[in-house]
């Protein structure tokens, strides 16, 4: 960003520490990622009596095979497949659902304000900080008068209604940010509020919806706290799963299959990481940090 | 028609209305309507049920007298200090390092965002093996032939909170660094030229320009990260279970063992109760800067 054109061999040496300290620390980041992937291709024996810094000598598919369809979590053996399927029957509905509202919800309160309209937003914000904690309980009780406890339905109806003041967040502050005229210019062409946003709003939207999708989806999918109070045995998602696959104290601790395991229910949300990164930090530049 | 104009007229007038009702409902009942419900149950003698018998005060005096919590309540204030702290100065630190066209800096960028991708379930499970003495890093270590070196922090009730921290920071830094690198690419760039042709030199840009106008992005990262710190309840599950004993506990463990796995809703909801006053005296001043700076 800042240009420096002379570059004399004091400044040179600054670059090379610059350079080396960026790359040790991309290897401190990368550490654990690396450790668990070599020895979920180890055996129980080599972890035990290796290292786990060692490659492993007779890599193998195993751990990773025995992980996704055999291990046992809890009261049943057929690895975490099943609730990795359970995870995105939970988390697809929920983005999508809690992301459409966001948009309506910032696009009214940036837009269309009223009376009482920023008052909303101050209740909706302080939504974003409760410690979930503190609804546990009712949320228990009302999901199971609704008949929805223990369902992924209900699920999907936490994760909505929880998620929504981060989704109305994001939007809000994001549109607030666009030029007014656009708007006002519409509204006295006469369009009325859903063709502003189908016609206007929504073609501008797209840094902000790779944003929230990307935030929605790895909130939503490494969600714990709700996967283990809400969801009965048939409708666990995969992180409660893999929490219970590793303290499933059944014969000796399979190391490997525990990484392989990790590994796996880590998987979806580091594609989209790394393939959706740089749209994230793009998305954040545009105008998610600014209000925020 | 012609009769038909002012409804039309009054239901697009009520549009926007229309369209944050259900949201405004659900925050009314979901959020508000559930912190009154969790006060009143903290109020009675609930345990595996809600009984409505109040009590008055006693599940708070049980709480404040009760040595799990205290060892929760302090270990969330190591914790949630040394985590905010260690992530904010990385943060910063490393994208000002990244903004200095680094070369692959979308390669590395990548690299230090990932953990933000993962659970912490999965970050607890990596770092269990990682410190756990007999199988990881101690044990590296000591294979080097460095057989006296010791590092037993997992199994080690004094230190086993910072435990914590070394993988929460792992996980959030990477997020923090893109917060403030999005930060740095939204400062004036006309500005810093300016400052250049006057001769000011780089150390002098960032003090006096650019680290100012991060302030807000300091102030969002303050505010998630203190968010993260309250609700790893998942990262202590996974990481410690708790342990050794209840060495490791938040208050985020506590509410959940009393109140879905010990019968005892009351104290639980007390404990919850307690939890969103800590973060309350947190929240007030943000939200409070947050509404102010909107309306001008």
């Amino acid at each position: 960003m800042i240009n420096t054109h002379k570059s004399t061999p004091m400044q040179k040496l600054l670059r090379f520490g610059l350079y080396a300290i960026l790359i040790f620390m991309a290897f401190i980041y990368l550490m654990p990622l690396i450790v668990m992937v070599m020895n979920s291709l180890k055996d129980v024996e080599e972890i035990r009596s290796g290292n786990l810094l060692a490659l492993p000598q007779d890599p193998s598919l195993a751990a990773w095979s025995k992980a996704w369809s055999s291990a046992c979590t809890g009261s049943t053996c057929d690895g975490i497949a099943p609730f990795f399927l359970n995870s995105f029957k939970i988390v697809l509905p929920a983005v999508a659902i809690s992301t459409l509202l966001g948009a309506m919800n910032g696009y009214v309160l940036a837009m269309w304000r009223f009376k009482g309209s920023e008052l909303f937003f101050g209740l909706l914000l302080f939504g974003c900080f409760i410690p979930f904690q503190v609804v546990l309980i009712p949320m228990a009780m009302t999901l199971g008068w609704l008949g929805l406890a223990s369902s992924a339905s209900g699920l999907v109806l936490v994760h909505v209604i929880y998620g929504m003041a981060f989704t109305t967040l994001f939007f809000r502050n994001y549109y607030v940010g666009l030029p007014r005229e656009l708007i006002s210019a519409a509204k006295i062409d006469g369009a009325g509020f859903f063709l502003i946003f189908w016609r206007i709003v929504l073609p501008l939207s797209p840094p902000i919806i790779v944003v929230t999708v990307i935030w929605q989806f790895t909130q939503i999918w490494n969600d714990f706290l709700f996967g283990v109070v809400f969801s009965g045995v048939d409708n666990l998602p995969v992180t409660v799963a893999l929490n219970n696959l590793v303290n499933t104290s059944f014969g000796g601790k399979e190391y490997n299959v525990d990484m392989a395991a990790a590994l796996l229910a880590a998987l979806p949300t580091i594609l989209v990481y790394v393939f959706a990164g740089k749209y994230f930090v793009r998305g954040l530049s545009a105008g998610a940090v600014k209000g925020a | 028609m012609a009769n038909k104009r002012p409804f039309t007229d009054m239901l697009a007038d009520s549009m926007p209305k229309l369209v944050l009702a259900p949201s405004f409902l659900i925050v009314m009942v979901c959020i508000y309507g559930y912190i009154l419900w969790t006060a009143a149950l903290s109020f009675t003698k609930s345990r595996m049920l809600p009984q409505w018998k109040f009590v008055g005060f006693d599940q708070y005096t049980k709480l404040m007298n009760n040595d799990r919590w205290a060892v929760s309540t302090e270990n969330l204030i190591i914790f949630g200090g040394l985590f905010i702290l260690i992530c904010l100065a990385l943060g910063i630190i490393m994208a000002i390092m990244l903004d200095q066209k680094i070369r692959q800096e979308g390669f590395l960028r990548t690299i230090y965002l990932y953990p933000m991708a993962i659970s912490f379930i999965v970050t607890g499970t990596a770092w269990k093996w990682l410190l756990n003495p007999s199988l990881g890093i101690q044990k590296i270590v000591r294979d080097w032939g460095f057989t006296d070196f010791t590092f037993d922090w997992l199994v080690n009730s004094q230190m086993v909170v910072f435990c914590l921290v070394i993988a929460a920071v792992w996980q959030s830094s990477g997020f923090v660094m893109a917060l403030f690198l999005a930060g740095l690419r939204g400062v004036d760039q006309e500005m810093i030229k300016a400052a250049q042709l006057d001769g000011a030199t780089l150390p002098t840009i960032y003090r006096r320009i650019i680290l100012p106008s991060l302030k807000p992005v300091f102030f969002s990262a303050f505010v998630i990260l203190s968010h993260i710190a309250i609700k790893s309840f998942d990262l202590v599950t996974a990481l410690t279970g708790g342990g050794p004993g209840y060495s490791s506990d938040l208050p985020a463990n506590f509410m959940y063992a009393h109140a879905f796995t010990r019968s005892q809703m009351g104290l639980g909801a007390a404990s919850g109760m307690v939890m969103l006053g800590g973060v309350l005296a947190i929240l007030i001043p943000y939200l409070y800067s947050e509404l102010r700076g909107k309306k001008q």
